[in-house]
């Protein structure tokens, strides 16, 4: 819940240009990007995702790095990769 | 392109690693505080403190977000949550927290309308669903999470969902640290910054550390060799005679945080003058309520709180593990009465908490086992 996931853009919404389609560790749902600095993020951006909310712009790398870390402490995340799962953000 | 091994790198690790012991004095002892629940993490997963000589210590702070929740506010979420119109909706990690007579696990066994959600805006979304039903968000987090709920209250508003409300219980990381720092209990020679929390709220904020602490501290990111560099720029500014808050993350935390995830929390919530932290007791300024503008959409005042106070239970010392005073294995219950199957204290229940990371990574070299059954 606490540490940031990173998920990668897959789409923005054009009828809810706060939201966008993320891919995370293969499941993919929606979340807002309200709250990045920077402007909307692109397809193939990675972001960092904190409670289904974007909150920094990542690059590809740092991205995989930390979902290797996120991945190798077991049950934690994969407790919040179901909760994403079952997440519905509209 | 980087890769992950960048950051993994055992070569670099163990050049890193003397360069460490070289930059040490001998005869002096070095304690660093990772204030983050996901620095203590990488620490135990990869066993950084194998890397580091006998005379750097590192000790675990107060920044586990489940940990700090005191048992009285989990009654107090369970008391709102046992009225038939309402819909309690929170995070799995606080599912399994102990209150004072139980967890929300079994207020929902016992009848309550409990329900996990991943993030605020489904709670909203059950809300939109639930029209004859009122809709308690038990939010929690630092900074991390507080962003989001501030936004999922101004959705509340602009959509007109006044059936949904905020138990707000967020806190703020700074107050913590100053805490620990005025607490003779401890005595510390710098900090490693958390970052995440720092990607919102930025650098400047650690700045009276340096200044009226003579700290130095160094925000640092996630994976081992952040951890180990982090540490090399704390004991290079010691060796330096400097106290600066550096950023060693800068790849995720710009200096000055994120104004809008700021901007959203000041317009929707404001400091309380004073809130109780599990084991550190209560500290002026140091959480967030929902100001009055958006009172309609604050669960402390639309519900009657009772506002319980629990003392934790005489067995546990999450306390002194949260301060950093003792490390887990150190806790009388740790590992026989207090497990994660059975926790008795939050430090053991939160993935994030030193206790859990402890356990689960099973960091038990020959000598701590020594240590702590002697």
């Amino acid at each position: 819940m606490c540490l940031g996931i990173p998920g990668e853009v897959v789409e923005i919404q054009s009828d809810r240009p706060d939201l966008a389609r993320v891919d995370v560790s293969g499941v993919r749902r929606s979340i807002n990007i309200g709250l990045l600095e920077d402007g909307p993020p692109a397809p193939g951006d990675w972001v960092l995702i904190h409670v289904g909310f974007a909150l920094s712009k990542i690059d590809e790398s740092e991205a995989r790095a930390a979902l290797e870390f996120l991945e190798s402490i077991g049950q934690a995340y994969a407790d919040e990769i179901d909760a994403l799962r079952e997440s519905r953000i509209d | 392109m980087r890769h992950v091994d960048e950051y993994r790198d055992a070569g670099k690790a163990r050049a890193l690693a003397a360069s460490i012991a070289s930059l040490c004095e001998p005869g002096r002892e070095y304690t660093f505080m990772e204030v983050c629940g996901g620095h203590t993490h990488t620490i135990y997963k990869h066993g950084i403190e194998d890397y580091l000589p006998d005379n750097v210590t590192l000790v675990h702070g107060p920044g586990c977000p489940v940990c700090v929740i005191p048992m009285g506010r989990v009654d107090d979420a369970i008391h709102i949550a046992r009225r038939p119109d309402v819909i309690l909706a929170t995070f799995g990690d606080m599912m399994r927290v102990p209150g004072g007579h139980g967890s929300f696990f079994d207020a929902k066994a016992a009848g309550a309308d409990v329900r996990m959600v991943y993030s605020p805006l489904d709670a909203l979304r059950i809300a939109e669903r639930n029209p004859g039903r009122r809709v308690v968000f038990m939010a929690i987090g630092f900074e991390t999470t507080a962003p989001s709920t501030a936004m999922t209250v101004l959705r509340a508003r602009a959509a007109g969902l006044d059936n949904f409300s905020v138990f707000a219980n967020h806190v703020t990381i700074i107050p913590a640290i100053k805490a620990i720092l005025d607490s003779p209990d401890l005595r510390l020679d710098g900090f490693l910054g958390p970052g995440h929390v720092s990607a919102v709220i930025g650098c400047r904020p650690y700045e009276f550390i340096a200044r009226d602490h003579r700290k130095p501290i160094v925000v640092a990111g996630f994976e081992p060799l952040d951890i180990l560099r982090s540490v090399h720029m704390l004991l290079v500014q010691l060796r330096e005679g400097r106290c600066e808050v550096e950023n060693q993350y800068g790849r995720v935390v710009p200096w000055d945080g994120n104004a809008k995830a700021l901007q959203a929390i000041n317009e929707t919530m404001e400091l309380r003058p004073y809130f109780e932290w599990r084991g550190l007791g209560f500290i002026s300024h140091s959480a967030l309520r929902v100001r009055d503008g958006y009172a309609a959409h604050d669960a402390e005042r639309i519900f009657d709180v009772p506002g319980v106070r629990v003392a934790d239970p005489k067995a546990c010392q999450c306390g002194e593990v949260l301060k950093g005073v003792l490390k887990p294995w150190e806790c009388k219950v740790f590992g026989t009465a207090c497990t994660p199957e059975t926790p008795i204290g939050t430090c053991m229940v939160s993935s994030e908490g030193a206790c859990a990371a402890y356990y689960n990574f099973g960091r038990f070299t020959r000598d701590r086992v020594r240590e702590a059954t002697r």
